[in-house]
């Protein structure tokens, strides 16, 4: 079974968002950047199939500019056979980036394209379902277990309702939910073989994507802030605080 | 231009999502000519009476099909393309919710449009705002006029249209080739009596600190007194005191209760993301540094396990 994994390269989650004081976007430059959290789950799942001998091949593969590289080279430290690396140093609005993905998917033909659910940079939310719809295969989203059965997968997904399970044919899409697994530490010597892996590059023009069109993003501001209320000693001034709001 | 506005509604066990009716006031910024929900079910009768109800609602489309006993998005999205180009909708909407999350990128790809995830503000039929990094910053964007907008609305950010009309409910017959590729197995709902989370006045929630699966009862307890949904932070989650459905946050639910108090819970900015809409934040936890002090309207340093049981006496 191949299996094909898409990667974004996103700041890192850990930092603290600044926002431009001109509106025009979020400070990047000079900003750690790290491969999506969601991503890692997808990949770390990947890697579960390929140790267990499910999946013969893993093919990690991102869009971006050349700095991507750093994402895909990650994806290889983990184990991926190999990487494919749509360069581009135009903003990716989903649908676009499904589209590449689904030229991806028709080279490649893989069995599960595995993604993260959503990315952490815009939290579209988007990508795995579009890629789905343009490939008309099924879509498994949001996913806590995967049980693969040769042309099915049993999916179980976190939805508002509880957990629902899905039975897939495949190929198919699954994107990645935060407990679907715990990825591991990278060790060294994997990101030093990592180095050796082969990296193709292609472009979207090479791929043949027709851009979609895009969103304009007029400006970012920063979200509106609650203010730090008031601190209370007792249970009873707490109590009297929320009666007199008429909440209790 | 005419702003004719189809809404996909959200539903379960037979009965209309709350989500639904917040959509349907956030559609009713986009200077509509006319605002239809569109039920998707197997027998949508309730479901559609219930949608009918809500102000603002022109028409209900009720559209029955035994394919869509559960609902799942590779079945649902033909059906939904087919009824926003035959009655040429301008706006396709749906809740935030998973499963408007899982449904509305399909139909926009189908569609062949760009989508914008989880309008929070309208300016105009065409420019939104919507929360990027977790919240942690908002942009404008501006879609293109010329196609239709497929659209999630953030239901955290729009209070529920209120009961009072009476809109006509048309039996619609979908023409639409539905895939078998997808196949529904079950569902693990979990069983409770208490409000529903996500739109339930009051929530009380409960983090690392509660400590255990078996301690969480004092939650349920409490919530249980003063009538409130229960949530729980990602850490409790992840530490197995509670189910994934009670998760709070960026990546669980986000909610915008009157009421929202919450017990040994840090304040990650994760969680934060979940919670900003909320009326009044209550917080106790025993360490005065924790940053959910910064956004709590009232906060109370002390054991939670002393601290509750004054409340339940108090509230008595």
């Amino acid at each position: 079974m191949k299996v094909l994994v898409s990667v974004k390269r996103a700041i890192d989650y850990n930092v603290r968002i600044q926002i431009k004081p001109d509106g025009s976007g979020v400070v990047e430059n000079g900003v750690k950047h790290s491969m999506n959290p969601f991503d890692e789950i997808a990949v770390e799942q990947a890697m579960r199939w390929k140790e267990a001998g499910t999946a013969e091949e893993v093919v990690a593969v991102t869009i971006g500019p050349e700095a991507a590289k750093e994402q895909l080279r990650s994806a290889l430290a983990f184990g991926c056979d190999r990487a494919i690396h749509v360069k581009t140093d135009e903003p990716v609005q989903p649908l676009t980036a499904a589209r590449v993905f689904e030229a991806i998917a028709k080279k490649e033909d893989p069995k599960v394209f595995l993604m993260g659910k959503q990315a952490i940079d815009d939290d579209s939310n988007q990508t795995g379902q579009m890629t789905s719809a343009l490939l008309e295969w099924p879509q498994a989203t949001f996913a806590s277990e995967i049980e693969l059965d040769g042309d099915t997968a049993k999916v179980t997904r976190e939805i508002d309702a509880g957990l629902e399970t899905l039975d897939i044919d495949l190929p198919g899409v699954i994107t990645a939910d935060l407990r679907l697994n715990e990825p591991r530490y990278l060790k060294l010597p994997d990101i030093m073989k990592a180095k050796k892996k082969p990296i193709e590059d292609t472009s979207l023009d090479e791929l043949g994507v027709e851009r979609a069109a895009m969103l304009e993003t007029v400006k970012t501001t920063a979200p509106p802030q609650r203010e730090s209320g008031e601190m209370v000693e007792s249970v009873d001034a707490l109590v009297s605080k929320l009666k007199e709001k008429g909440l209790l | 231009m005419s702003n004719k506005i189809l809404i996909v509604a959200d539903y379960l066990n037979g009965e209309l999502n709350q989500s639904t009716a917040r959509a349907v006031t956030c559609a009713q910024q986009m200077t509509p000519t006319a605002i239809d929900v569109l039920v998707l079910c197997d027998d949508g009768a309730n479901i559609a009476a219930q949608a009918a109800k809500l102000d603002g609602v022109t028409k209900v489309l009720q559209a029955d099909n035994a394919a869509n006993a559960h609902p799942m998005a590779a079945t649902l999205t033909p059906q939904i393309v087919a009824a926003a180009q035959s009655g040429e909708y301008s706006h396709v909407l749906g809740p935030n919710t998973t499963y408007g999350k899982d449904l509305m990128p399909r139909v926009a790809a189908k569609l062949g449009v760009a989508m914008i995830t989880d309008i929070m503000a309208v300016h105009s039929a065409h420019e939104f705002d919507r929360p990027i990094y977790a919240g942690n910053a908002v942009i404008t964007v501006k879609a293109p006029e010329d196609q239709t907008l497929v659209a999630s609305v953030r239901c955290a950010s729009y209070p529920a249209a209120a009961e009072g009309g009476n809109a006509e409910i048309e039996t619609l017959s979908l023409d639409a080739e539905l895939p078998t590729h997808t196949r529904f197995v079950n569902l693990e709902q979990a069983k409770s009596d208490r409000p529903d989370l996500q739109t339930a006045p009051k929530v009380v929630s409960g983090g690392r600190g509660v400590g255990s699966e078996e301690n969480f009862k004092v939650i349920y307890d409490f919530a249980d007194k003063i009538g409130a949904g229960v949530g729980a932070s990602r850490a409790a989650v992840d530490a197995g005191f509670v189910p994934n459905d009670m998760q709070v946050g960026q990546t669980g639910k986000i909610i915008s209760p009157e009421l929202y108090m919450c017990f040994g819970i840090s304040g990650a900015i994760q969680h934060l993301a979940g919670i900003k809409d909320a009326g009044t934040i209550v917080a106790i936890n025993k360490d005065p540094e924790a940053p959910i002090f910064e956004v709590a309207d009232i906060g109370l340093v002390g054991d939670l396990f002393t601290i509750i049981p004054e409340l339940d006496a108090a509230v008595s």
